[in-house]
């Protein structure tokens, strides 16, 4: 049987769990087995971008609003990094979030082109009465 | 976002002592280089080697006051990099954008 680590969290809609949930997904990066790559990069590289979808949940897809909230979930195969953020906002076009239209001193906009450098698969589409941001990367 | 902050003549060295830097804590620091405009001042040496982490978030925040100190003559110089926060300047085309030095002294000499 192949190894699967899940973590599934729901956090409320406020950017101080942002360290924590970063911190579990380190940890999750540590404790698969049989990866062979550098653990340190890939650790700082799942803090990052769970960091970034989040942060981007909170302000952008919620609006900051304190009522809503944020679902997480990881999935982490021998060949496959899933990560799937739920968010309860309006969503927004993915397609319009590209580095090549930001001037290299913008004071935002970096966070889906982070994402999009890192993991291999980005996608965004409405779900129930929510929207989650998918993101997959390859292992191997 | 917890500072420790040494004026060297018109230089204001800035330690930052977090080892996050994203949109929990960056908001902040933007406004205290805010005051520190305010003020006057327009030459500040950042020294990030005790963060570990930086996101977009704590990026927009280094740029907001890189073009703050500029738009007053003026300039901010980062040092202490760590491996992965360098990698996110280099990641994000930043490090073509900042005048990056591997020590305070290095940083300081170069104003």
């Amino acid at each position: 049987m192949p190894e699967t680590v899940e973590v599934d969290i729901t956090i409320p809609n406020q950017t101080r769990y942002l360290g924590l949930i970063g911190r579990i997904g380190e940890d999750l990066v540590h404790s698969l087995g049989r990866y062979t790559g550098d653990r340190e990069v890939l650790a700082y590289h799942l803090n990052l971008v769970l960091t970034e979808a989040i942060t981007n949940a909170i302000c952008h897809a919620n609006e900051n609003d304190p009522n809503k909230r944020i679902q997480i979930k990881i999935s982490a195969t021998e060949e496959t990094l899933s990560i799937k953020v739920f968010d309860e906002g309006e969503g927004f076009d993915l397609a319009k979030r590209q580095l090549g239209d930001m001037c290299e001193t913008d004071e935002c906009g970096r966070g889906i082109h982070i994402i999009r450098r890192l993991m291999d698969q980005v996608n965004y589409r409405r779900s129930d009465k929510r929207n989650v941001l998918e993101m997959v990367k390859k292992l191997y | 976002m917890q500072l420790k902050t040494e004026e060297i003549e018109d230089i204001v060295l800035i330690e930052i002592q977090e080892e996050r830097m994203d949109a929990h804590n960056s908001g902040t620091f933007k406004e205290q280089m805010l005051a520190l405009f305010d003020e006057g001042k327009c030459k500040l040496i950042i020294d990030l080697s005790a963060v570990r982490f930086v996101d977009s978030s704590g990026l927009g925040a280094l740029v907001s006051g890189f073009k703050n100190a500029s738009a007053r003559e003026g300039s901010l110089k980062l040092c202490g990099l760590q491996p992965q926060v360098r990698s996110m300047f280099e990641l994000t085309r930043l490090h073509r954008v900042f005048e990056i030095f591997v020590s305070v002294d290095e940083a300081q000499e170069s104003f």
